[in-house]
């Protein structure tokens, strides 16, 4: 699949475009928590589920060499084949090799976005063969030439309208209507089931692969994971080495919230296990069944400070609650996988250099974290790829500079102090009649979209060091008569009750150089390097006035 | 003046309170600061301000500069750190002190940044939950119409979700006309408005919508950055809503123009 990560601000763009589409989204990010929450709250042990999962997947993840070498030997106990892939061209080759094996010239495929992320029905297309998706979503954007936009629904972006329009004109059936949804999904069975009885090999994904017992497990909601798993003689299971829990129970464990959050169902239509091929005994089933473990950088991801993205169960809940997906929907991250958990993944299993904007098109808000049933933290893994991209120069150079020198200019209190006195003032005489700018130099971001609000007066500072000033004038004029001083907030006095004293406090304010000790810089003061080693409370800072020190020191 | 411990007349020893003012309350709306000072002080606290603060460093780190940001978090856990208390009038800045200064620095820093965590509290967390502010005596603040945005650091990271409202109802005797989505993001985000300044413009203007439909006088919130998104959004757009920060209408202080409107 070609990827479009690096053009999301223009891919977003042309989404917003698209009213009815727009339209559509909004209701799906109104329709989709509530659904999820009304399940969760059905089911009431949602924080303690959560945290058990995400122990499960920790764990398994610390020992998935012990589990995945267990479930191997299972597997191959159960009469199954069993493939490791390390990149997505050698998922692919193994798949046709098997088909190959077998003369197989039609497959019929289950939902699987592994195999989205190794593009393999292109693949098998170009050796010839013809790959039928076989979930209605699926098989809606393989009519039309589109990829997924939802990890759990490839075809929300669809109205039925646009669905109708596709059966039309893709299926030679005649004069039809097709006027009900009822209608279309009755003509999509019809076609699909031909379909299903002509197949050679089934591929299919998987949920969960069970070490204990060496199953997998697969839900779907139209049973046609079942039918491509039993009706071909040969079936091939694609899935990623962190798709491995323990135990049978660990994976049911996992499936009540992977639904509950999915589709706010209690449970799938179908929840099946398949062990391995047709026994002597079975009046049905595939004769030969593979097993194609991807590797694709999971490996690396596993041993990098990521590594609690593998806990993902891929529901997709973060997407149906992300602001961001909602906006902009899911062909606008530009790959495989969309919204919070696709802005990690895609760096991680492309490059970051390719799809540095996604983990940007984030507010920090934390909703997805909020709802993740495998407790992946991830704004902070977003954060976290930020500073990758910051650290290998990715971003505009324009907001790194822009955002060091900020940080600079607040690590010289007197200064920063100085400078914002000057600006906010000016902001402040400037935008005070209208209260707002409509533009502004360097804000063009922000005015784009709205006015930017002007600053209400001088600094906060600045009036409060007044204040001050105003207060230490009458408690000198007024000291004779002894009357109490104005109750005000003070400066930070230093009047500490732990040990540790507030550094660096003066009331005066803006900073006087300090004439007994011009240019000379002060060490081991507020706002040090960070070294551990200067003891906050030791240097000779404290009450206004006892002790006026240098510009230059806090300008250091 | 004396007192004894079994003086049972004596008020309770005053809390001592540093109160970290934010940039861009210092900035923008110093109004909040001496709001927050008043109220402070009404509940019964000592208030220090320490002069050289500056920013938490949420902006540097959001955009994944922690190296600029990890001095700045230095910087404020040595100011601050002397405070029995610290009081912060932003979610956002409070779940920065809270969550992810610990994140962000090592060692000995890290224990310093732990230390001072467990003392930080949002504005409207620490005067319902820890000091208890009551109205006792004084009237009721009068106050319009009030919806209220939750903004997110402040919800997900810190839980305040009902004290604003606790404080509205207690201060003010004003229940707050809810909007819908009012925990969905309203595209602030920090330097996000301005990178993706399309898509953050969309979800202000749902936020906005979502506001103006419940036909309150005013819109308020706890976090400046994005009552400062919602506010331009609104006067781009001609809507006729007030926005203001919370610690403004506790003390009532609506002489002073809301965010964005002129004199």
């Amino acid at each position: 699949m070609k990827q479009t990560s690096h053009t999301f601000l223009d891919n977003a763009h042309t989404a917003l475009q698209d009213r009815d589409k727009a339209a559509r989204r909004d209701f799906m990010a109104l329709f989709t928590p509530l659904i999820r929450n009304a399940a969760m709250d059905d089911f009431g042990h949602f924080e303690e589920l959560r945290q058990h999962v995400k122990e499960v997947r920790q764990h398994t993840l610390d020992n998935l060499d012990h589990y995945l070498t267990r479930f191997e030997r299972e597997a191959l106990h159960n009469g199954n084949h069993v493939h490791f892939a390390t990149d997505a061209d050698q998922l692919n080759s193994i798949v046709l090799d098997i088909c190959q094996q077998h003369s197989a010239r039609r497959i019929a495929k289950g939902k699987s976005m592994v195999t989205e992320e190794t593009g393999l029905n292109d693949y098998l297309k170009r050796a010839g063969l013809r790959v039928m998706e076989t979930d209605l979503g699926e098989y809606i954007i393989q009519q039309a030439g589109e990829t997924p936009s939802h990890i759990v629904g490839p075809a929300l972006h669809k109205s039925a309208a646009e669905i109708r329009e596709l059966f039309l004109a893709k299926h030679d059936l005649g004069e039809r209507e097709l006027a009900e949804t009822s209608d279309m999904v009755g003509e999509a069975r019809k076609v699909l089931r031909e379909h299903f009885l002509k197949a050679e090999v089934g591929v299919i994904g998987a949920n969960a692969l069970i070490a204990e017992n060496g199953y997998s497990m697969l839900v779907t909601n139209e049973g046609n994971g079942d039918l491509c798993a039993n009706l071909p003689n040969v079936l091939i299971v694609c899935t990623t080495i962190d798709r491995v829990v323990p135990r049978a129970r660990d994976a049911t464990a996992m499936l009540r919230l992977l639904v509950r959050s999915a589709t706010g169902q209690p449970q799938t239509c179908y929840t099946s296990f398949y062990s391995g091929p047709r026994r002597e005994q079975d009046s049905d089933g595939p004769l030969e069944t593979h097993f194609v473990l991807l590797d694709n950088r999971r490996t690396e991801i596993l041993a990098s400070d990521y590594r609690e993205m593998l806990q993902c169960i891929r529901c997709g809940a973060c997407l149906n609650h992300c602001p961001i997906y909602a906006a902009t929907g899911g062909h606008a991250y530009g790959w495989v996988y969309p919204g919070p958990m696709g802005s990690i993944l895609t760096p991680l299993l492309t490059s970051l250099e390719q799809s540095n904007a996604l983990p940007n098109a984030c507010t920090s808000c934390g909703r997805c974290a909020e709802v993740c049933p495998a407790d992946i933290p991830l704004p902070d893994l977003l954060r976290d790829l930020r500073h990758d991209e910051n650290r290998q120069k990715l971003s505009s150079s324009r907001w790194r500079l822009g955002m060091r020198l900020h940080a600079w200019l607040a690590r010289h209190p007197g200064l920063y102090h100085a400078c914002t006195g000057i600006g906010i003032a000016a902001l402040h005489l400037l935008g005070q009649r209208k209260g707002s700018f409509t533009q502004l130099p360097m804000a063009s971001g922000w005015t784009s979209e709205r006015d930017f609000p002007a600053p209400q007066g001088k600094t906060f500072m600045h009036q409060y060091a007044a204040l001050q000033r105003a207060d230490k004038a009458r408690e000198d004029k007024s000291a004779a008569v002894a009357k109490p001083p104005r109750r005000r907030a003070r400066p930070g006095s230093g009047k500490a009750s732990g040990e540790r004293q507030e550094p660096g406090l003066r009331a005066d304010w803006p900073l006087k150089p300090d004439p007994r000790r011009p240019g000379k810089t002060r060490p081991g003061t507020a706002g040090g390097k960070g070294t551990g080693k200067g003891k906050p409370g030791a240097h000779p800072g404290g009450p206004r006035g006892k002790k006026p020190r240098s510009r230059q020191s806090d300008d250091r | 003046m004396t007192s004894t411990p079994t003086d049972q007349s004596s008020p309770p020893p005053a809390l001592k309170v540093a109160l970290f003012i934010t940039c861009l309350a210092d900035l923008f709306r110093p109004s909040v600061a001496f709001a927050s000072i008043k109220l402070l002080e009404q509940a019964g606290c000592e208030v220090t301000i320490p002069l050289k603060q500056t920013c938490c460093g949420q902006p540097a780190y959001n955009t994944g500069d922690f190296e600029s940001s990890a001095p700045l978090a230095r910087q404020l856990i040595q100011q601050f750190e002397y405070a029995d208390y610290v009081v912060v009038p932003s979610g956002s800045c409070a779940g920065m002190i809270c969550h992810h200064y610990p994140r962000l620095l090592a060692g000995e820093w890290r224990e310093r940044a732990l230390q001072l965590a467990a003392k930080t509290f949002e504005l409207t967390t620490f005067l319902n939950d820890i000091a208890r502010i009551r109205r006792g005596d004084r009237p009721a603040v009068a106050l319009p119409t009030v919806t209220y945005h939750d903004s997110c650091a402040g919800l997900r990271e810190l839980g305040v979700k009902a004290q604003p409202r606790a404080l509205l109802k207690e201060l003010c005797d004003r229940e707050v006309s809810e909007l819908q989505q009012s925990e969905v993001c309203c595209g602030f985000g920090g330097t996000f408005c301005a990178k993706m300044p399309e898509i953050s413009g969309k979800m202000v203007g749902d936020k906005l919508a979502n506001a103006v439909a419940t036909k309150a006088r005013i819109l308020a919130g706890g976090d400046l950055g994005c009552l400062l998104n919602i506010a331009g959004r609104a006067k781009r757009s001609g809507e006729d809503i007030e926005v203001r920060h919370i610690a403004e209408l506790l003390v009532g202080d609506l002489d002073s123009p809301a965010i964005g409107q002129g004199k």
